[in-house]
């Protein structure tokens, strides 16, 4: 029919400059790092293209376990955090899904808000806030170091000994994992919030009352009904925060210090100082790997039923 | 010109895929009628009106409107508009240029627009509403607005996609004489479909029942009710019962069936039939009489199981001896000669024999 | 879905009033989680010490005054704009484009492509960063001002798709049909009825799109040159070097700029038709 073949064009026009552009500018450079994660690093700096798993033995060294060490210290900061942005952010979505309605709306806003602005500045503005001359700090080794002596002064009976010598110094909390999990908490906790708000609203509140018409106390009720019913958000939750939170780059350069290296860093130093282009291309591979079935996880777990929110990049 | 007919469907059918929507449909629709395509979802009723409209273009067979073949054309070249199910109000628009919309298309003067808006809002009795937007209306209204939009280019031919359906039971009755009585003074030709029988019954000149993809009777209200031609089309619209049995005898005047083995009911030879054939014998449970002795032509002895009180009506389930069990309507007049039975008695069904249908599929 | 006639909204079954009170702390607790560091950065702002430090030493507006005379942050800024007003632009009209052939039709090869269009959304920064450095080393393109756009273009597609595609799926085909209806062709439909309905979801895409671009760092770091220093680079160097708090009034303003950003997003969105979409 006329009609067909016109169509036709037309759909091909629609989607020819967005097809072109995705597999030159995407589809091609990623083949390219898959193709060169096998090849190995000339001796000028440029690549060898022969072959091998060089490099995938290299990083999976069990004998000289540099590389895995980093990346299990990869997944358990990962781990963390992930853990971490549950208990505050389960918490938080009930808060949230408990309010008012009109009030709810407000609330949400508030959280996304943060989440739009420069990554990069509000990790900066931890800095700010962590470290050893940080607000944090002169907090604890002024005024709360003062209020110690003063105590110590007025009641010498009491053992403030090792309080006071503890206060006279900062608190380690720059160049530390743990920066590293606030700064990633930080980032992604609206990735668990939302998810989790989602399947708590959804819940029906009929059903803790039939719990409770059949005795359940408010514990058990959130046990037993609440809690597994809304898991599906907890756990499309925790995998929105897991898997950016493997890929990190700016949070552990920024936040972190030389023992808490993670993979993204690694990646970064193979590109820019040690210029071995395919091992830093192998890595990218196992961290594309590793993120790709967890995101295939994702969508098969919540393919049924919730609609799956797109991470920022 | 004379003797045509505003749309015509010659040996139409629709093929999704492997879903075969419409099977070979003929249909001729006269000037000026209310003509109604009536059965249930998935019938292909809503597909035959959108392949009028130009929404779908037949794998077989030939669209006429006014006595042209429409071919492949899109519905924009086509002389007929439609009411959509969801009236499909621009939300972006007023409701002054939602109803100028067709007008403005075909570049008819300002002036003139302004004139015959007012003059179509007067019509569908909402008239100053032009400035509002569409979502500040209410559901009757909207649907009067895309009635307005429709008519306002003077279309041959109205399409009319279930426009009532999302309305409430009290609206939707009023605008069903409503819609009636605008489509007589207008005079335009009204295709509408509907799944609602009753909807279809009070509204149209003849109704097309259709199921799975096929016209299975075409008629006007009274034929459909009064004289189905098959067993869907007695069983879709109202309530009927059903008796299987064999043709026994024939005469010139009636067709015996021997229905519950002994008991030949005599039927209005309205079939050719040969004796032993097997048939259905359909009647309706308001033409039924249940009485102590026999009353009427057919006459079949049975026993009552139920009785249910309705107010308007009384309502018998009777069974008969061969266990089919039959529904009797007898209307609650109150009169002093009305007898009421209980479950458990002996009782005769009567009807007359015009009354019933004869079935063959 | 399920009907949700018949569900009642949840309530909260802590009846003691100790619980109600730890999760309503809790919340509050949590939203300082997330603000106070901004705030603390925008009140540091007006920090008149030499050195970036935790300490107060009184008010000032002095670093706003480098700030707007700083040639470097100037340079930053303007490159930062001048790619990413370009990358929006592009990104918005293929993305739009697209939108419309996944949403309206079927054709060989849509699920594949379905796919190619999600991965950009999926992966890593760091990995698509070093992907399309490896491909410009590759086919030795110099660094720079284009390379930055091109990949920005890169992912910003898939992103306007995704909230142009949402908004498309929300769109009653049946406004089309009328529109034909009451004689408007292929193009008229396009122009008054379809467009004019897909506006605010385009003005959302083209937001986000450009604010995805004008925040990039990883990607943008990998695949920049001299003289296409955006400003999340000129931060990043600002940040590592430490020199002086200047770099206080900048995170400020930027953080405000976004904030105005998102108030003009939802505000469009709300004028489209009501409702908002928390992309």
């Amino acid at each position: 029919m006329q009609t067909d073949k016109r169509k036709k064009w037309r759909v091909f026009g629609l989607i020819f400059p967005s097809l072109f552009w995705l597999v030159v500018f995407f589809a091609i450079p990623l083949v390219l790092v898959l193709a060169m994660s096998f090849g190995e690093r000339g001796t000028y700096g440029g690549v060898e293209w022969n072959l091998n798993l060089e490099n995938f033995a290299r990083f999976f060294d069990f004998s000289d376990p540099l590389y895995l060490r980093i990346f299990g210290r990869t997944l358990y900061i990962a781990a963390i955090t992930t853990v971490v942005s549950f208990l505050i952010g389960y918490p938080m979505a009930f808060w949230i899904a408990s309010q008012p309605e009109k009030r709810r709306n407000s609330l949400l806003m508030m959280l996304m808000l943060p989440f739009w602005t420069n990554f990069l500045v509000r990790t900066y503005a931890w800095i700010l806030i962590l470290r050893d001359q940080g607000v944090i700090n002169t907090i604890w080794v002024g005024h709360i170091h003062n209020a110690a002596l003063w105590l110590e002064n007025t009641l010498p009976w009491l053992p403030l000994e090792g309080f006071v010598q503890v206060t006279a110094n900062p608190l380690p909390l720059f160049g530390t994992t743990l920066a590293i999990v606030i700064g990633l908490v930080y980032g992604w906790l609206p990735d668990m919030v939302l998810p989790c708000y989602a399947a708590i609203e959804r819940f029906d509140g009929s059903l803790v009352e039939a719990a409770q018409d059949l005795y359940a106390n408010r514990m058990q009720a959130f046990i037993r009904v609440i809690f597994p019913l809304t898991l599906p958000g907890v756990i499309a939750g925790s995998i929105l925060v897991f898997i950016p939170s493997l890929g990190a780059y700016v949070t552990p350069d920024l936040l972190g210090g030389a023992k808490s290296v993670m993979i993204g860093n690694v990646i970064y130093s193979q590109f820019m100082s040690a210029r071995d282009y395919p091992f830093g291309a192998t890595i990218s591979f196992v961290l594309m790997a590793l993120m790709l079935a967890g995101t295939l996880f994702y969508f098969r777990f919540t393919v049924a039923g919730q609609k799956g929110e797109p991470n920022h990049g | 010109m004379p003797g045509e007919f505003a749309v015509e469907l010659i040996n139409v059918a629709k093929q999704f895929d492997q879903v075969v929507a419409v099977d070979d449909v003929s249909l001729q629709i006269r000037d000026g009628e209310f003509f109604s395509l009536l059965g249930p979802s998935g019938c292909g009723k809503t597909t035959t009106l959108r392949m009028i409209g130009g929404f779908e273009m037949p794998t077989a067979g030939d669209v006429l409107i006014g006595g042209e073949i429409q071919g492949f054309k899109p519905p924009f070249q086509r002389p007929v508009n439609t009411v959509f199910q969801s009236y499909a109000l621009f939300p972006h628009m007023t409701i002054f240029d939602n109803v100028a919309f067709g007008l403005q298309m075909k570049k008819v003067a300002k002036n003139e627009i302004k004139e015959r808006v007012n003059e179509m809002l007067e019509l569908v009795q909402l008239p100053g509403v032009g400035h509002r937007k569409p979502d500040q209306l209410s559901g009757g209204q909207q649907q009067r607005i895309a009635l307005a939009r429709a008519l306002i280019n003077k279309p041959k031919v109205l399409l009319l996609d279930e426009p009532l359906g999302a309305l409430d039971l009290k609206l939707r009755k009023a605008m069903q004489l409503e819609l009636k009585a605008l489509q007589q003074r207008v005079g335009i030709t009204f295709i509408y479909v509907t799944h609602d029988q009753e909807e279809a019954l009070t509204m149209s000149d003849r109704i097309a029942v259709m199921n799975e993809g096929k016209v299975w009777q075409l008629d006007n209200p009274e034929e459909i009710y009064e004289h189905p031609a098959n067993r869907f089309v007695a069983d879709f619209i109202g309530e009927t019962n059903f008796m299987e049995g064999k043709v026994s005898r024939l005469t010139d005047e009636r067709v015996f069936v021997a229905v519950d083995e002994q008991v030949p009911v005599p039927l209005l030879p309205t079939r050719d039939v040969q004796v032993g054939q097997a048939v259905t014998v359909a009647v309706r449970p308001e033409k039924l009489s249940v009485s102590a002795e026999k009353k009427r032509e057919v006459d079949i002895p049975g026993t009552v199981d139920e009785v249910i009180y309705i107010g308007t009506d009384i309502r018998y389930i009777v069974r008969i001896t061969d266990g089919t069990t039959l529904a009797v309507r007898e209307q609650n007049r109150g009169g002093l000669s009305a007898q009421r039975f209980s479950a458990g008695d002996h009782i005769h069904i009567g009807w007359y024999a015009r009354n019933a249908s004869l079935l063959t599929e | 879905m399920a009907s949700r006639l018949n569900q009642k909204p949840l309530k909260i079954p802590l009846r003691l009033k100790i619980g109600r009170y730890a999760l309503t702390a809790h919340g509050l607790m949590s939203y300082f989680f997330l603000y106070a560091p901004i705030i603390i950065l925008i009140i540091f702002s007006f920090n008149a010490s030499k050195f970036v430090t935790g300490s107060w030493h009184g008010f000032t507006l002095e670093w706003y005054k480098k700030l707007f005379v700083d040639e470097a942050i100037g340079a930053a800024l303007r490159n930062s704009l001048y790619v990413s007003l370009i990358a929006t632009f592009i990104s918005t009209i293929f993305g739009t484009m697209v939108s419309l052939a996944m949403e309206r039709y079927d054709f060989w090869g849509k699920l594949p492509f379905d796919a190619l269009l999600y991965l950009p959304i999926i992966i890593p920064d760091i990995a698509m960063a070093v992907m399309l450095l490896l491909f410009f080393v590759m086919v030795k393109m110099p660094l720079g001002r284009l390379t930055i756009i091109i990949s920005h273009i890169a992912f910003d597609i898939s992103f306007v798709a995704i909230v142009v595609r949402a908004r498309l799926a929300q769109f009653d085909d049946a406004l089309e049909e009328a529109a034909q209806d009451l004689y408007a062709n292929n193009w008229k439909t396009f122009r008054y009825v379809t467009f004019p309905l897909l506006l605010p979801g385009i003005l959302a895409g083209a937001l986000l799109a450009f604010t995805l671009s004008l925040d990039d760092f990883v990607i943008t770091f990998f695949t920049s040159g001299p003289g296409a220093t955006t400003l999340p680079l000129r931060i990043y160097s600002l940040v590592k070097l430490g020199v002086t708090p200047e770099i206080n009034a900048l995170s400020a303003v930027m953080l405000m700029a976004s904030f105005v950003f998102v108030v003009i997003s939802f505000s469009l969105q709300k004028g489209g038709n009501g409702k908002v979409d928390l992309v």
